[in-house]
């Protein structure tokens, strides 16, 4: 066996020390110091490694390492039918489950051929944007409370737990719910749930305006994150950066408007965009997408058809279980399609949607048979994660905590 | 005149020599090429005004375990201007495994570039940093390859005593 | 309507030195949280208004082990995390417990695959294995509880280290001081 004892590892330490070229110190030994800031740390969110080069307090170097938490997605998909995957889907992006359950179902639906009905597909944009929501509160919470302000953070989990409690109702699980199926969702959308989403969204603009009332005119807290951890527009999309990140650099790009899925064409909506590329900018765009969010739900829960939630194509989308327990054709339609999969015709498709923290997408390829030859998941946090060294060359130790809470990554995604 | 068949166009017009190989699937298009030409006709795509495929989303191989060519690199790049995906796609084989890196193109394409010089163990010539991204550096295998079991090697990875 | 209402300032409690001990540890439980993955996000749920922990005696969550005694590993245990899980557990002082938080940790989970330690007592001694995926916030807190029965109920002198180092300490002769 060999020992794993990485501190010492010459390869990461190489890579640190041959980071910058243009800064040279007389005996590098006196002046610089090695910090890790390891996997266990109070204040990265979640299993991030990184290790600093400081000289004093002030950042001269530093080099992520992610694996942590690779937990093998992209082998165990090979392995397991496209049905068998959606559980593991809900646990990418561990803070809005409902998106990555979309995000799949979509991808495997432009894979086969299949077209969910038009009632699904609301329910599932309604989802989408609920996970949003819960996603920029955890996002906003965790920001504040990394930069000193407690109270922030209990305040906003309070409000997600209604979303929780509205996901319970919906499918019976609060949090990791593989609500949606390839045609369809699970069940129908209770008009119980429904009514509570009214009501959630009714009440939930005066909490925002609470949080913002202890942040906005905060003077610690703006002179924490202002002018912090600044990237251009164009080092932006050249570092594949996506979702709040980018829009807050000033490029007015979202998947929702550009590249439209689900039926968001038929929804009004703004994509709001900041120029300064700070981590106060981040924060005030996360704000502003909650109430964006919560006024496309409010649209959807208007313009909801009625109608069936699954789409009419037997060989291909699971029957429900009161007909397979009393007729025929499901029964064998139920084994057929638990045993063999789907079968989706030979070919390759990339599919991608506007997640909460960027692009989330899906790169399939399939040779006929039930169970994927390979998929890749493009996960935004990983790209985001990459920018991380730029941006905190020159500040301090502090600062770099503020810098990851705003570009908020989440690790079961950038590790897979 | 549609965006894709503007894309042929100025490929061959660009590239009279390169052979591009275009197939289309759900409204998708994929040119595959050889490996040789990847940086130039990425940096030509990139920089070209009228297509402008300023955005690397994704990089990443397929293992096609028993074909001459064992492997595949695939690159999907994205246009904001013209907000149209594009997959581009190399051979390479196992005997000569390594790629030119297109880091120089697309900052993006660093990490995802290693992530599959993890998981599969094709090289890519000209990248800035190497390393393993996922497993760690003293593990001897590349997890993705078809030929390494899903449960892993035992002993590959060593584990603290109780 | 204090205790001193009842004893009226003057009085004293006898009581055994096991019961008091156990009755002060297991009411400031202080967990550790080994938060890696989703269940951490459960464990946080656990701290938040609704479902409040604190009133059960963890009122912090520390996140340095030298002064916790409970540590929740909440999350997917990879094999390249499990050295620096158990050096965290090795850091914490004794007397420590585990709680072993979701199917991830117990057996490995949903998780059969090349990188993901099948379940966390290979290299950690746990004492409390708690399912679902993840286990709701309830949960959470019916095992915190059971953890107390089970501290409630240990004697002082059954922690290891503890009744050697009592017998070797000799205190250190004082001045005394008098303040005339």
């Amino acid at each position: 066996m060999k020992q794993l004892d990485d501190e010492f590892n010459p390869k990461i330490l190489n890579a640190l020390l041959k980071s910058r070229n243009d800064y040279t110190i007389e005996d590098a030994l006196e002046n610089e110091m090695i910090l890790n800031m390891g996997p266990q740390h109070p204040a990265t969110h979640g299993v991030l490694r990184l290790l600093l080069r400081l000289d004093g307090e002030r950042i001269i170097g530093c080099v992520p390492e992610l694996g942590y938490l690779h937990r093998g997605y992209e082998k165990m998909a090979e392995n397991m039918s496209y049905y068998e995957y959606i559980p593991h889907t809900d646990r990418l992006d561990y803070i809005s489950p409902m998106a990555n359950n979309v995000a799949w179902v979509l991808a495997v639906e432009k894979l086969a051929g299949i077209e969910a009905p038009k009632r699904a597909q609301y329910i599932r944009m309604m989802i989408a944007e609920l996970a949003r929501i819960a996603s920029h509160l955890v996002a906003i919470g965790a920001f504040a409370m990394d930069v000193g302000a407690l109270t922030v953070f209990l305040w906003t989990l309070r409000e997600r737990e209604k979303i929780l409690d509205i996901w319970d109702i919906l499918c019976g699980a609060r949090f990791t719910n593989s609500y949606t199926r390839i045609g369809g969702v699970a069940n129908d959308a209770q008009p119980e749930a429904l009514a509570k989403v009214k009501w959630f969204i009714d009440q939930f603009e005066p909490y925002l305006a609470e949080v913002e009332q202890l942040l906005n005119t905060n003077r610690i807290f703006i002179e924490r994150v202002d002018g912090v951890g600044v990237i251009s527009k164009d080092e932006a999309i050249d570092l594949g950066f996506s979702g709040p990140n980018l829009r807050a650099c000033g490029v007015e790009f979202d998947l929702r408007r550009n590249v439209p899925y689900l039926c968001y064409s038929e929804i009004d909506f703004n994509i709001p965009t900041y120029t300064e590329g700070d981590c106060l900018a981040r924060y005030f765009l996360r704000l502003d997408e909650c109430r964006e969010s919560a006024k496309i739900v409010r649209q959807v829960i208007e313009k909801m058809p009625q109608g069936p939630v699954h789409a009419d194509m037997p060989k291909q989308v699971l029957p429900q279980k009161d007909e397979v327990y009393t007729k025929m054709e499901e029964l064998i339609h139920d084994f057929m399609i638990v045993n063999f999969g789907i079968n989706p015709p030979v070919g390759e498709i990339y599919h991608a949607i506007e997640g909460s923290k960027g692009e989330l997408g899906f790169y399939l390829v399939s040779k006929g048979d039930g169970h994927p030859w390979k998929c890749k998941i493009r996960s935004p946090s990983f790209n985001n994660l990459q920018s991380l060294p730029k941006l905190v060359i020159g500040h301090l130790i502090s600062d770099v905590v503020a810098i990851i809470g705003s570009i908020d990554p989440i690790m079961g995604e950038a590790d897979k | 005149m549609d965006f894709k068949e503007l894309i042929t166009q100025k490929l061959k017009e660009k590239f009279p020599s390169v052979e591009f190989e275009l197939t289309e699937y759900r409204d998708e298009l994929t040119i595959k090429f050889d490996k040789k030409f990847i940086v130039e006709v990425c940096s030509f795509l990139k920089a070209s005004l009228d297509l402008e495929f300023s955005w690397c989303s994704d990089v990443t191989a397929v293992d096609w375990a028993n074909r001459k060519n064992r492997f595949t690199v695939v690159y999907n790049i994205f246009s904001m201007k013209h907000n149209f995906r594009l997959r581009l796609k190399a051979d390479v084989d196992e005997s000569d495994c390594n790629i030119d890196s297109v880091s120089s193109v697309w900052q993006a394409a660093n990490w995802q570039e290693r992530e599959t010089y993890d998981m599969y163990g094709i090289k890519f010539n000209n990248h800035p940093d190497l390393r393993r991204m996922y497993m760690p550096e003293e593990f001897e295998y590349h997890p993705l390859r078809k030929d390494f079991p899903l449960m892993g090697i035992p002993g590959s990875l060593p584990l603290p005593k109780k | 309507m204090g205790l001193e209402a009842y004893l009226k300032d003057t009085g004293f409690i006898t009581t055994q030195v096991n019961a008091i001990i156990a009755w002060a540890r297991k009411n400031s439980v202080w967990p550790m949280p080994m938060g890696i993955s989703c269940c951490a996000i459960e464990m946080m749920a656990v701290g938040d208004p609704k479902y409040d922990i604190a009133r059960f005696g963890s009122e912090v969550m520390r996140f340095t082990p030298r002064q916790c005694d409970l540590m929740i590993v909440a999350g997917t245990v990879t094999y390249k995390m499990a050295p620096v899980v158990r050096k965290i557990y090795d850091q914490m002082p004794d007397p420590k417990w585990v709680i072993a938080m979701g199917a991830c940790t117990s057996s490995g989970g949903m998780y059969r695959s090349y990188s993901v330690v099948q379940g966390i007592d290979q290299f950690l001694p746990v004492d409390i294995y708690l399912a679902g995926c993840p286990p709701r916030p309830d949960n959470l807190i019916h095992a915190l509880m059971k953890i107390q029965e089970k501290i409630g109920k240990t004697k002082a002198s059954q922690f290891p280290n503890l009744a050697s180092d009592v017998k070797s300490i000799t205190l250190p002769d004082l001045n005394v001081i008098q303040n005339n």
